[in-house]
Parts: C-alpha cells; structure tokens; sequence
C-alpha cells in the first residue's frame, strides 16, 4: 500500500516538471520580460532605460535559461528559469510586480474563503446528485424517468451566469433574505456563503445526475444485483447496499473529473458575490495585468488539481482492493 | 477590401467542408440505421431544425461586403483617380435584413415593445410649461426586446451574438480535432515510447485546469476570437485526443487490422485507411456534445473580461454590460432576457441533438 501511494506520488512529479517547464514558455518565452515591462509601464513613452530599471528591481535582468558570465553552479541558478520557476516546486511564490505584497501571504489569506465555499458546494453537490440520481435510476425508463432528463437538459443548457444572476436578484434583492455580496470570517460567514453554495449545488444538478445515472444504471444491470432482489430484498435497500457501493468507482472517476471545474466556479463565484478568495485573487490580477500573480495562480491550480487526481487514485484502492495490485 | 474578400471565402471554404463532411457522413454504412433512429426522435428532428436557423443567421452574419458612398442625391461618389468609394465599415447580408430594428436607434433603455423612454426626462410644452415625463420614442413600438443603454435594439444585439457564439463552437472543434485525431491515433495504433511522449503531454496540459490556462492565454495575447479560439482548442483536444487514443488500442487488437498488417500494409496507411474511419463516430458525436460547452464557457470568459473584445457582439459581453441593470428602478430586464434566450436558444438544441446523434451512433453510450 505505502509502495503505491509513494509510486503515485512520484509519477506526479514529472507532471509538475512538465506544468512549470510549460507555464515558463507561456510567461517568459513567448511574451519576453521586455514585452512585460512594457505593458506593466505603461506601452507609451517608455524609454528602454526604464524597462531595464524595471527588470533589474523585479528580477527580470537575468538570462533565461543560462548565465554564461556566471561561475559554475550559479551558471544554472542566477537564471530568470531558476528564479522564478524552480522555486514554485517549493511554493516560493514571490512578490507581486504591481503591488511587491508577497503572493504566498496573500495565498495563506485567501485560501480559506475560497475553501469556505468549494469545499460545502463540493460536498453538498455530490450529495444531492447522487441522491437525485438514484431516484431517477429506481424509476427507470418511466415517464419520470424521461421527464428528469429532460428537465437535466435544460438545467446544464442554462449559463452559470443566469443562476448567480436570478439567484442573487431573487433571494437577495427581491426576498432580502441573505446580503447581496461581501464577505466576513467567523460565525458571521454563514449568511455569505449560503447563497453562493446553493447556486453552485444547483447549477451543477444537470450535469452530475445524467452522468450518475447512467453509472447507476450499469450496475443495476449486473447479474449480482438481481440475485439481491431474488433473494427478497427490498428495492430501496438494492439501490442503497448494493448500488451504491459497487459504483463507488466510477463515481470516484467522476469526482476527479469535477475538480478542474471547481476553478471555473470558484472564479465566477467569488466575482459575483465579492468574496476574497483565490478567484477573486486571480480576476483582480487580470485585470491589472499582474503577470506574476496570473502565474503563481495557474502553477498552484495545477498543483491542487493533479493532488487531487492522486488522492483519487489512492482512494480506488481503499474502495475495490483488487486495484492495489495494479 | 481584402480583408473582406478573405472573410467571405473563409466562410464559404467553411460550409464546403462542413458540406463534404456530411457527404461522406452520409455515405458510411451506419448512416440508415442512425438516420432512421434520429427520425423517429421528434426532440431531435426539432433540435436540428432550431440549429439550422441558428446556422443559417450566422452565414448570414458573415457575409459581409461595403456599400459605396453616395452624395445626397443618392448617386455613387468617386475620388480623384476616378475610383468608386466604399463606406469603411462593411454591413453583412444580416445587418441589411435587420435595418429596421438596426438604424432604429433611441436615446438610452426602453422597454420592450413600449412607445415611450423609460427614463423621465424634463421636457419644455408648448406653452412653455416644463413637465417631468418619459419623452415618445423616435420609433414607437418597434424593439420587440427594448433597447439598451445607448438605444440599441435589443434583438439586434442577440442576433449578432450568434455568429460570435458559433465561430467559437466550430472553429475551436476545427482546431482540436486534427490534433486530437494525429496524437490520438499513432498513440494507440502505435503504442511504446511515442505513446509514452503523447500521453505525457497531454496529461500535462491536462492538469493544468483550463479556465486558469485560458485566463494565462488571453491575458499574455490579448483578447480576441482568434486567440480565444486557438486557448480553447488547446484546452480541448486532450480530452477527445484520451478519448480517440482508447478506441485506437481496441482497435488494434481487431482481426481486419492484423490482416492487413500480415498483407503488408503500411502502418500509416493502417492508420489513414482502417483505423481514422473507425474513430470519425467518436469524432461526431464529441465534437456536438462539446459545442455547447464551448458556447457557455465563451460567455463566461467574456464576462469576466478576457473573451472576445468589448467591439465585437457576443452574449457574454451583453451579460456583462447588463450586471447591474436588475439592481436598477425601474428594472431592466430584457438585456439579460435577450442573452438568455439566444444562449438556452442554442445550447438547448445542441444539447439534445447532440444526445439523439450519440445515441444513434453509439448504441453503447446510450444513457
């Protein structure tokens, strides 16, 4: 067991290598420090003094990949690559161009907004789904059955900007039964984070009750689960004891295929309901043109998500034992 | 000029592929049995119809050409060499078939359908009284959908964002299925050390979560519908490539495969001739399931300032200019209508098509 996850965790170093190689291309490469500098400036009337004034306070004066009036080692390491990239394997983030506020302090801040709301809309949206899902698959092909697709259809056919948008004009404008955006920590968070969170449940209904179902709908086919009906069991406790537990799986794969979205929300969300989290972090940094906050972001929302998929990977083996040996 | 004559044969080089794809479509031997299926899907049969309409204001949309200028008199003028002159911004064969609702421009928000402004402005009587009242609209019950901030139509809005919406859709499939197709096909026909290569590669790009790669993008490049499309295609060929890459391996395994291999086939032309028409239903049915996501996430990147430019007609940036128009007195709600419709308008259809086409073509897939 320890032998594969640590094989696991390995395996996702390589990716890291590629992540950070390809994110360096993106920001130093294509778009060079001298193109920075310039739109940071300001792209009229800048002299190329200033533009090398400001590469050499932020760092930006160096060669890209190699320093040939360096000696030996410090020929690798007094690099722009080994500045500002090699360090993000140690999740030295470095300071803002805009602003010089540290970007990791920034991050440790707004982590926990941020988690405030993915982790409940997460949870809870799993929750339902499945929940839903099962309901839809225990009747199955009837008008019920087609009528929820259907009404699945229209859901996901909707733009996650509409329901934020009627959400928020409904329950916080019309009925004033939660603030209409902003943010506190503690007790308080409550009644900012529940509008967010049942909109993010909700918007997600469409997509995650067809794909479950149709999980669902596999296993109900099994010959295993037949034999649990023939031997007198209720159909409710089929669904729950032995439906459920044999899809853990591929629900598992479907857990894993939810995560790269939790950004896309977390984005719009925070947007939308002004709350200062990691999404709300990354929108102002575009619109100011903080390239090096934009790349400290992309790096750690790879982070996050390829953890995830290894997390994922080590809970197979947890669920169905058999995949250990893989 | 040229500018414009590339447009226009960039569209019409478009529908003769789409065309030709559909020729050969419907020559596979599939095609009754998957025809026969979608007929008697009355949704479908709807859903196409809808998505035909949509395609056709958006060819409509694009083809565009200049008029000449004319003095007062309605004749053509010239300039000093004799040549006629053009006005400089070219009107497309949709913008002449909207010119009333297009030209009909008011001062500031009007409801739908209403013969007056909706905002009170003091206006002096003839008797010289000055009365606080909502002013007459220049053209009274003309905006089926109302007019915005600055008087435009709101129905015209819509209908512009149509082309926007289905470039993105198409262009981007256009993008990432060559690629997903190459990659995906040596990967699995091949297998070893290249497979290694490309699938290292697109578990990488992969990892990166696409809204963060599209926000790097677009922020580096600027905003645009190119570089929107060319991001998204990045974004999206991975999936379809994981996808192509896995039938690629079952197939490979198949008796027909391994007889031409024995005959002497070469494996390029295994790949072109026995495996690529082996995998095109996986394209298909892939490429219309993802059109709508494409369409929805457009809207977002737009409304969060990095999809197509704030000039060029789309739902995300009508969306992003009405935010605040429901937290107004009196309330203004038909920008946002006109958004939601023409998105839910598309998406809807090509949702439900898009399930009817995998269900025809994929028995197995059938939820």
């Amino acid at each position: 067991m320890i032998s594969y996850v640590l094989r696991r965790i390995l395996y996702a170093i390589p990716i890291l290598i590629g992540v950070n190689v390809l994110i360096f291309s993106l920001f130093f490469v294509v778009n060079s420090p001298d193109d920075m500098a310039r739109t940071i400036l300001g792209n009229k009337n800048v002299t190329q003094a200033a533009i090398e004034n400001w590469k050499q306070e932020n760092g930006y004066h160096l060669p890209l990949f190699l320093n040939t009036e360096a000696a030996g080692i410090a020929q690798l390491t007094n690099t722009i690559f080994f500045a500002k990239s090699v360090r993000l394997f140690i999740f030295d983030f470095g300071n803002s161009d805009r602003t010089g506020i540290s970007i990791g302090d920034q991050i440790k801040l707004r982590m926990l907004p941020s988690l405030a709301i993915a982790v409940p809309a997460f949870i809870l949206g799993l929750l339902v789904n499945i929940t839903f899902s099962l309901i839809v698959a225990f009747y199955r092909a009837t008008y019920l059955d087609y009528w929820a697709l259907i009404l699945c259809v229209i859901t996901m056919s909707i733009s996650a900007l509409f329901y934020i948008i009627g959400g928020q004009y409904l329950f916080a404008i019309c009925l004033r039964l939660v603030p209409i955006s902003g943010y506190e920590s503690g007790v308080g968070m409550f009644k900012f984070i529940l509008l967010p969170v049942i909109i993010g449940v909700v918007s997600g209904i469409g997509v995650g009750v067809r794909f479950y179902r149709i999980i669902f709908l596999e296993v109900i086919g099994n010959d295993y689960i037949r034999t649990a009906r023939a031997k007198g069991l209720s159909e409710v406790r089929v669904l729950f004891k032995h439906v459920l537990k044999n899809a853990m799986i591929p629900i598992l794969t479907g857990v894993v295929m939810t995560i790269p979205f939790l950004f896309y929300g977390s984005l719009l969300m925070e947007a939308f309901f002004a709350i200062p989290g990691l999404g709300g972090y990354t929108l102002e940094a575009i619109n100011a043109q903080d390239f090096s906050v934009v790349r400290a972001m992309v790096y750690l929302g790879a982070v996050l998500n390829v953890a995830g998929l290894v997390l994922t990977d080590i809970s197979y083996t947890l669920v169905d034992p058999r995949v250990r040996l893989g | 000029m040229l500018s414009i004559v590339i447009q226009n044969s960039i569209v019409f080089l478009l529908l003769a592929a789409v065309f030709s794809l559909c020729a050969w479509f419907v020559r596979q031997p599939y095609w009754p049995t998957a025809k026969r299926s979608l007929m008697r899907n009355k949704l479908a049969c709807l859903s196409f119809a809808v998505l035909c309409l949509y395609a056709s204001a958006g060819v409509f949309d694009s083809i565009v050409w200049r008029d000449s200028l004319t003095d007062a008199r309605g004749n053509p003028v010239f300039n000093a060499h004799g040549e006629p002159l053009y006005q400089a911004t070219p009107l497309s064969l949709l913008d002449r078939m909207c010119t009333p609702i297009r030209t009909a421009s008011e001062k500031t928000y009007s409801a739908p359908l209403a013969a007056v402004q909706l905002t009170l402005e003091s206006i002096q009587l003839d008797n010289g009284t000055i009365v606080r009242t909502a002013p007459p609209l220049n053209y009274p019950r003309r905006h089926l959908l109302g007019t915005d901030k600055v008087g435009q139509d709101v129905l015209y809005n819509t209908l512009k964002g149509i082309r926007t919406a289905l470039i993105i859709g198409v262009f981007t499939s256009l993008i990432a299925i060559p690629f997903a197709l190459l990659f995906g096909i040596v990967s699995g026909y091949f297998g070893g050390l290249i497979d290694d290569i490309i699938q290292y590669i697109y578990t990488t790009l992969m990892s990166i979560p696409g809204i963060l790669l599209m926000v790097a993008f677009m922020l580096l490049f600027g905003r645009g519908l190119t570089q929107l499309c060319v991001i998204m295609g990045i974004t999206t060929w991975t999936g379809l490539c994981r996808l192509i890459r896995a039938e690629s391996i079952k197939l490979r395994e198949l008796e027909y495969i391994s007889a031409a291999e024995a005959l002497g086939v070469p494996r390029l032309v295994i790949c072109g001739r026995h495996i690529l028409p082996n995998v095109m239903h996986i394209v298909i049915i892939s490429a219309v399931l993802n059109f709508s996501g494409l369409v929805l996430s457009e809207a977002i990147l737009s409304y969060i300032g990095i999809g197509v430019g704030p000039e060029t007609g789309s739902w995300g940036n009508m969306i992003n200019n009405a935010r605040l128009e429901l937290a107004r007195a009196p309330l203004v709600w038909w920008n946002l209508a006109g958004a939601f419709v023409g998105m839910v308008g598309l998406v809807l259809p090509a949702n439900l098509f898009g399930d009817a086409l995998r269900d025809a073509l994929d028995p197995r897939m059938k939820g």
